[in-house]
């Protein structure tokens, strides 16, 4: 066996570990943090798309999520939809919305796009927050009913923490196809060399944008868990800090890498669960984290790891020289 | 809707747009010399608001509190410059994640030293008589704000296009190699703008602080305000500064006036149609 297959098969005990170990713990406080931390994976994972995959940083990617989120409450609540008509329709328009958004960002590359990207993310938030005839403004939309899927009540917490897993895994495997298909290694070239990209013959802007609005069609996939999740949306779900948490996500796990979202969420979800409990100080400490990783460990947590088991694990002849 | 309800919105968009313009005008300094998005600019401005505030309450006059402002952001932005920023020289991304991280831990220190209430601050008696005009009475206060801007935006321009130190940040900002090459010292310059910029935001805020008040959420709503006008403006001109600060300035007060559910959504029109057109923005030399 080759080192990096070993390593893949270390990753992938420790990964079915760390979701089996909520439901052996049993108890629903610990499958709850489960559930919420696949969810914050999935919204990390469609980020990595655009910072890792793409290095495009985007600081508005809570705006998909809260979009969707938004869709769906209101859909249900006033419209009469069931949970998943209003879920299918909440898609629809979170990709109308990364194509729009996506085509106006990306007259803008680096910081510019990272401007923007954030100017546009916070309007989302000031619609949800000033349109309060239909939104509910500053009070949210509370009471969405979690629903029923094939006959199960959801309400029930492993039930759910299930339906998670499985979301999860199809958006971990759907990730893992996008960065070996054609579109996510010219969006990976796109990152490190747009101008010999260009010169090849791809599109840049295009291989560009579609990875925009396939990251936003993710963020509203995790936007209808988490609605399904809270069965409560608040304006400050879209807002800056939210979208700020979530690149903490991605650049802390390790951005660019399939499982580096997934450690950055939990470690977020899990410190945010702590610090809250003990203090109400939690936006500090996102900031100081921030600033503490960005300084400290920019690879983040998954490339040191990886780095450390390549020293562990003996090398084959053959294989260094496959990896080198 | 009578004549004079639109001579007035005009005014308080005026106002408006000169608080955007200090905000913006040192965000796009700092940007253009330094290719950094100081993205705790917002809350530069809410911080200097609120020590503005607590120096009034000390019993100290009104200009008192503009120049504490100034003195106590202009040292902060100058530690966080020197200690943070510098040693992520040429990394400018996680420059811009720092100054991100920064923002949330000042809004956050804001909220527990001085409570989640809005606080309006008191305009000096001296400076909110009422101006009569062409008939119509008009808030002497935003009238004040007016000239203020129209007073740094001028300084500001004679700073950059006609002085020696306005010579070698323009220098340093069309080729940063170069500029040291001939022996600018780029680093100074580079505190020196950091300072600068950080300065006019906190006193921006004591400025606005009897329109637009403090409260928090007031960072998280002036950023966006002054990424419109940058991105508008074009980064790293004064003059850009000046129009997109009060282009802003009237979309965002027409639209909260006939619109207010909507008055995000009209904002960014404007610089829809610009980066459609002119991706540097109307006074941008090129995209960075």
């Amino acid at each position: 066996m080759t080192r990096k297959s070993r390593i893949t098969l270390i990753s992938l005990s420790l990964l079915i570990l760390a979701l089996a170990a909520p439901l052996l713990m049993g108890q629903p406080f610990y499958i709850n943090i489960g559930s919420q931390v696949l969810i914050a994976a999935i919204f990390a994972m469609s980020l990595n798309i655009l910072v890792g995959y793409g290095g495009m940083t985007s600081i508005g990617h809570a705006a998909y999520l809260g979009t969707s989120a938004y869709v769906v409450a209101l859909l249900t609540l006033q419209h009469g939809f069931g949970f998943y008509t209003a879920s299918l329709v909440a898609l629809g328009v979170v990709v109308i919305m990364a194509a729009i958004f996506g085509a106006i960002a990306l007259r803008g590359t680096g910081i510019t796009f990272l401007m923007i990207t954030l100017a546009l993310g916070q309007t989302m938030w000031g619609v949800a927050f000033r349109w309060s005839e239909v939104t509910g403004g500053d009070n949210g939309l509370p009471d969405i009913k979690r629903p029923d899927l094939f006959g199960l009540n959801l309400v029930e917490p492993g039930l759910f923490y299930g339906v998670m897993i499985a979301l999860f895994v199809i958006a971990l495997v759907g990730m893992w196809i996008f960065t070996q298909s054609g579109l996510g290694l010219s969006l990976q070239g796109t990152r490190d060399q747009p101008r010999r990209m260009g010169m090849l013959g791809h599109h840049v802007w295009l291989v560009r944008w579609i990875a925009f609005i396939i990251a936003g069609f993710w963020a509203g996939v995790a936007g209808i868990a988490f609605i399904g999740y809270h069965g409560y949306i608040h304006p400050l779900s879209l807002g800056l800090a939210n979208s700020a948490e979530v690149l903490l996500m991605v650049i802390a796990g390790g951005a660019g890498t399939l499982l580096g979202p997934v450690v950055g969420a939990a470690i977020v979800v899990v410190l945010k669960m702590v610090v809250s409990a003990y203090v109400s100080r939690w936006v500090l400490l996102l900031g100081c984290t921030f600033v503490a990783i960005v300084i400290l460990l920019p690879e983040g947590v998954v490339p040191g790891l990886e780095r450390l088991l390549k020293a562990i694990l003996p090398a084959a002849r053959d294989d260094e020289e496959a990896s080198s | 809707m009578s004549i004079g309800f639109w001579l007035l919105q005009s005014l308080n968009a005026l106002a408006l747009g000169g608080l955007l313009f200090l905000l913006s005008s040192g965000f796009s300094l700092i940007f253009g010399l330094m290719r950094v998005a100081n993205l705790s600019h917002g809350a530069y401005f809410m911080l200097g608001a609120y020590v503005g505030l607590s120096v009034l309450q000390a019993g100290f006059g009104f200009i008192e509190a503009i120049l504490a402002a100034g003195v106590v952001i202009a040292v902060l932005g100058g530690l966080i410059e020197r200690f943070l920023l510098r040693r992520l020289a040429n990394r400018t991304l996680a420059q811009v994640l720092v100054t991100l991280g920064l923002a949330f831990a000042i809004a956050d220190i804001c909220l527990m030293l001085w409570s989640g209430d809005p606080m309006q601050l008191p305009a000096p008696r001296w400076l909110s008589q009422p101006i009569r005009a062409f008939g119509f009475v008009f808030p002497g206060y935003r009238v004040f704000v007016v000239e203020v801007s129209i007073v740094v935006a001028i300084l500001l321009w004679l700073l950059i296009e006609r002085t020696k130190l306005g010579a070698m940040v323009r220098a340093s900002v069309d080729d940063i190699q170069m500029a040291r090459g001939v022996g600018i010292p780029a680093q100074k310059l580079f505190s020196f703008i950091f300072c600068l910029g950080a300065a006019l935001a906190g006193m921006g805020g004591v400025l606005g602080g009897p329109i637009l008040s403090v409260y928090p959420g007031l960072d998280g709503e002036m950023l966006p305000l002054a990424l419109v006008v940058v991105i508008l403006g074009g980064i790293g001109s004064i003059g850009g500064a000046f129009v997109g600060a009060y282009i802003t300035g009237f979309v965002y007060t027409f639209g909260q006036t006939l619109l207010p559910a909507f008055s995000y959504v009209i904002l960014f029109l404007p610089m829809i149609v610009v980066l459609a057109f002119r991706p540097s923005g109307l006074f941008g030399k090129s995209a960075p």
